[in-house]
This record gives C-alpha cells, sequence and structure tokens, in this order.
C-alpha cells in the first residue's frame, strides 16, 4: 500500500500534509505521535472512510496492487481495506453469529454453508472462537470488552480484505484483553497487511515491524520499528519516544 | 424579634406548600371529573352489543317505549380503516423525511430546514387541514370529497410532523459508531441506512407511529369537514362517506334521542381506552429502547 501526496481537510483545517508513506505488506506498520497529530485522520484515508465526516475532504492518492483507491468506488475500497475502532463497536441488534456474516449478508446472498464456513473461519482467526462457539446465537452486546473488539476484528476479516486498519484497538481495554488482541496481531500479519494507530509507544515498539512517526499532520520519519525506537534519525522523533513531549 | 422573622418565615413557606399542593389538585380534578364522568355514563353501555351493533334507530325512553342500545361496529371499524390508511400514507413519508434529515444532509442548512417544516407542519390546527384537504380533493374529483379516503388524508397531514420529527429523534440517537462500522465493512450508505440504522431505530420509530396514531385517532375537527356521515348504515368503501368514533360522539352527543346521546359515551369511554392503550404502548417501546441502549 502506497500513500501519495496526501492531505486532509475538515473544513479549512488541514489535519495532515502531504503524506508520502510505503507501507509494506504483510507486515504490522505502526502509526505514533501525540495526540491531535492526524493519525486517526490519515489512518481514515486508507479505506476512505474520512471523507463521510461532513466538510472532510481528501487530497492525493492511496495506491493498493498498483490501483489509486481513490479512483473507485468507496464501498469496493472498504471491502478491501478492513478497519477496527477505537471503542468495539459491534452491532447491537444483531447475535455474534449475524455481526460476522454481515458483511456477506449485506453485500451478497451467501448461502447457509458458506456462512457458516466464513463465521467459523473469521472467529478462529480472531482467536474468539473457543469462547463463543456455544453460543453463536446469542446477543453480541453480551461479551465482554476485549470479546467484543476480537468479535470486531473477525467482522472485518470477514469481508476478506487485503489490509487491515486498527485504529487504537486496545485504548479501551484492559491489559489482559490488550495482550491477547497484541498476541492476535502478531498472527494476522501472516495474511494481512496491518496498519495500527496507537499513543502507547510500548505497543507500537511490541507489535510493530515499521514505525511511522506524525508530528503536527506532517511524517516526520518512516522505518523499521527497532530503527526508528534505538537509533531515530530525526531530533524530533528521538524528542518524542524519549519523552521529553507528547 | 428574630423569632417573630423566623416564624413568619416558616408561615410563608408552609403557605406556599399548601398553595402548589392546590394547583396539583387543580390540575387532578379535571382529568378525574373527565375520567369519572365518561365511565360512569359510558360504562352504562359497556357490553357484546356495543361491539356487535350497529347505529340504532333515533329513540327517547317514553312510558311504554323501550329503546334499543345499539352498538358502535361502524365508527369503531371506520376508524381503523381511517388510522391504517392514514398510517399508511403518513409513515413512509414521515420516516423518509426524517432519513433525509438525519442521515443525509448532516450539518447541511436543508436537514434545519426539514425540522422547521415539521415544526410549522404540526402547529397548523387541525380543521385547516381539513380545509386544505376538502380544497384539495374538491378539484380533483368532488363526488369523493367525503370519503374515509379524503378523511385519512386529512389526518396523515396531521401525522406527518409527529412522525417526521420522533423518528428524527429516534435516528440522531443511533451512534455514529454503528454508521461506521458498517460503512467499513463496504456495506453501502443505502443498506447501512435502511438494514442496520433504521433498525437500531426501530423502537423509537414504532414509538413515534404510536403516538402519531393517538394523536390522530382522536381528531374530529378535520373529519367533520371531510368524512360525511356514514355511520347509520355499514361502511360501504374508501370513497365513500365514512364514520369515526370521534365524528359519532359529535354526532351522537348532539342528538336529541337519548339512546344515541348513550352510545356517544359509550364511543368516548371506548377512544379514551384506545389512547390510553397507545400511550402505554409507545411508553413501553421507548423504555425497551432505553434498556437496550443501556446494554440489558
Amino acid at each position: 500500500m502506497e500513500v501519495l501526496n496526501l492531505s486532509a481537510f475538515y473544513g479549512g483545517n488541514r489535519a495532515i500534509q502531504d503524506i508520502n508513506l510505503k507501507i509494506p505488506d504483510r507486515k504490522v506498520t505502526a502509526i505514533i505521535g501525540p495526540s491531535g497529530c492526524g493519525k486517526s485522520t490519515l489512518i481514515r484515508c486508507l479505506n476512505r472512510l474520512h471523507e463521510t465526516t461532513p466538510k472532510a475532504r481528501v487530497d492525493g492518492s492511496v495506491f493498493l496492487d498498483g490501483e489509486d483507491l481513490y479512483k473507485l468506488d468507496p464501498t469496493l475500497v472498504r471491502r478491501r481495506v478492513g478497519m477496527v475502532f477505537q471503542k468495539p463497536n459491534p452491532f447491537a441488534t444483531m447475535s455474534i453469529y449475524n455481526n460476522v456474516s454481515a458483511p456477506l449478508r449485506f453485500n451478497g446472498r451467501p448461502t447457509r454453508e458458506q456462512m457458516d464456513a466464513v463465521v467459523l473461519r473469521s472467529l478462529k482467526h480472531a482467536a474468539l472462537w473457543d469462547e463463543v462457539k456455544d453460543r453463536v446465537d446469542s446477543a453480541a452486546t453480551s461479551l465482554s470488552g476485549g470479546q467484543q473488539q476480537r468479535l470486531c476484528i473477525a467482522r472485518a476479516l470477514a469481508a476478506d480484505p487485503e489490509v487491515l486498519l486498527m485504529d487504537e484497538p486496545c485504548s479501551a481495554l484492559d491489559p489482559i484483553a490488550t495482550a491477547k488482541i497484541e498476541e492476535l496481531i502478531g498472527q494476522l500479519k501472516n495474511d494481512y497487511t496491518v496498519v495500527i494507530v496507537t499513543h502507547n509507544m510500548q505497543q507500537a515498539a511490541r507489535v510493530s515491524d515499521f514505525t511511522a512517526f506524525l508530528y503536527l499532520g506532517k511524517l516526520i520519519e518512516f522505518g523499521p520499528t527497532v530503527d526508528v525506537f534505538e537509533k531515530p534519525k530525526e531530533h524530533l522523533t528521538e524528542s518524542y519516544i524519549t519523552g521529553r513531549f507528547g | 424579634m428574630k423569632f417573630d422573622r423566623f416564624a413568619r418565615r416558616k408561615y410563608f413557606s408552609n403557605g406556599m406548600a399548601v398553595l402548589t399542593g392546590l394547583a396539583i389538585v387543580a390540575i387532578m380534578v379535571p382529568l378525574a371529573a373527565v375520567i369519572y364522568e365518561t365511565v360512569l355514563l359510558g360504562g352504562s353501555v359497556f357490553n357484546v352489543d356495543l361491539f356487535t351493533k350497529g347505529i340504532p334507530q333515533p329513540c327517547t325512553p317514553l312510558a311504554g317505549v323501550t329503546c334499543q342500545q345499539g352498538g358502535l361496529v361502524v365508527p369503531i371499524e371506520g376508524s381503523i380503516l381511517l388510522m391504517g390508511l392514514s398510517a399508511l400514507f403518513s409513515v413512509p413519508i414521515g420516516i423518509g423525511a426524517a432519513i433525509f434529515a438525519v442521515e443525509y444532509a448532516g450539518e447541511r442548512k436543508s436537514a434545519r430546514i426539514v425540522g422547521i417544516v415539521a415544526d410549522v407542519l404540526s402547529g397548523v390546527p387541525s380543521i385547516v387541514a381539513g380545509a386544505f384537504i376538502y380544497a384539495l380533493i374538491v378539484v380533483y374529483d368532488p363526488t369523493i370529497v367525503f370519503s374515509t379516503l379524503s378523511g385519512s388524508l386529512a389526518l396523515a397531514v396531521i401525522m406527518i410532523p409527529i412522525v417526521t420529527r420522533t423518528c428524527e429523534e429516534a435516528l440522531r440517537t443511533v451512534p455514529n459508531s454503528v454508521r461506521e462500522a458498517a460503512l467499513a465493512l463496504g456495506i453501502s450508505r443505502w443498506k447501512t441506512t435502511l438494514r442496520i440504522v433504521l433498525v437500531s431505530a426501530l423502537p423509537g420509530i414504532v414509538t413515534g407511529v404510536l403516538l402519531a396514531v393517538a394523536r390522530a385517532a382522536g381528531e374530529a375537527a378535520p373529519l367533520l369537514i371531510l368524512l360525511g356521515n356514514g355511520c347509520e348504515h355499514p361502511l360501504q368503501g374508501l370513497s365513500q362517506e365514512g364514520c369515526a368514533l370521534p365524528l359519532w360522539i359529535y354526532v351522537g352527543a348532539t342528538s336529541s334521542s337519548q339512546n344515541l346521546v348513550n352510545l356517544a359515551w359509550g364511543a368516548a369511554l371506548l377512544l379514551l381506552l384506545l389512547i390510553l392503550v397507545l400511550s402505554i404502548a409507545s411508553r413501553l417501546t421507548l423504555d425497551r429502547l432505553a434498556r437496550r441502549m443501556r446494554g440489558e
């Protein structure tokens, strides 16, 4: 996935500015930076969700497999680029099964067997199957916060995306649930390109292969996580990572 | 001296408490009186006949004359027909306007315009809504001016703003994270709105529809203009003169025959019960919505 000259606006406000970024396939890329630096805005541009906000606008391009996502139908883009949000947001009116099968049911006419197969595969992939296999027909809201977040990951995987975006997926979770999600991210990169926004630098260091540091809407530094954390090229990056601001 | 001031304050405070208590009594008394009178007079005809017989021949009991009580089959059927038809006209329009305002117009001016139009429309006196439909239909086809159809159109005009406003509220209670979750799965905007957001808002929408039906069920003014009087015979059809409970209350209560007056009280009691049931039902669905929002 490649980001080219990307700027995003809220009304007249420019949230991110001329971002250029090559996100490696089947690796975990972390986006870090202080609050309000445009991390979430950047990730929301990658599946064209930013433009659904009133008065929001995007300039530039995002390429996936050589195609400019901004020249495609946004609905189709979002089937290829899945997303998990900060707060778990399962559909409260649906069961666990119906949550996971939602992308199939709403985007096509799957048979029961197809749905069963995808639900099983996605729940297993999201490391939730063992905990819910006896109650897939109970309400999604009956799950704990951490389980709900893994349900949302399963739901995103059910759409069979190439890229999985995660916008601070652990910030509403306790340490144990966080550890489970982090472990899961390590497995997901075998099959998906993962981009994770986090305000937690330890988390970025633990889970990611590459790290991008954003500051005031600009990309300051991008490289392998080890390099960014141990020998940052930019003075600003070093100051942030050592905790001198942010 | 000091003691006196405290004592005065205490008397003043107690006096005000009594006055506000009297205000409560003042609003309870008319309500209790209406219910008492209606139950007392309507209760005397509240039997099986009320639901199985038609409107009787006008009659006032004299020495040696017994009157038939009759029943309200025709007004009941007419009211049900009117409620169904007017809901059929108003619910899709009201929900559509609410969807436009909340889901599509966003923060644009047009969203506020929907709200303002709905508010103004709900302030239009119902007799004006009736006159409006009269003027409209008389141009189109004068032979169906006095009919169930035109009556239900006027009721729909009254219901639309209620449905629109409550649906707007219901849609706004659906958190944005639900819309984003659906959009992020590559579900189209239209399906997200119709099959996910609208379903989440359903209890609130049902409440709104029930409130609108309850309001229209008690309307008499536009029906006095538009319904004609089809109460004395079985209902003929949508384009023929119709009947309704509030219309019958007017006709029966102003007649000089005692049995029709009694039947009007029966209709009043029935209407009161109907509105009570609708209000309780709408409150219950709202409670269920609130419980679900809290995740119980």
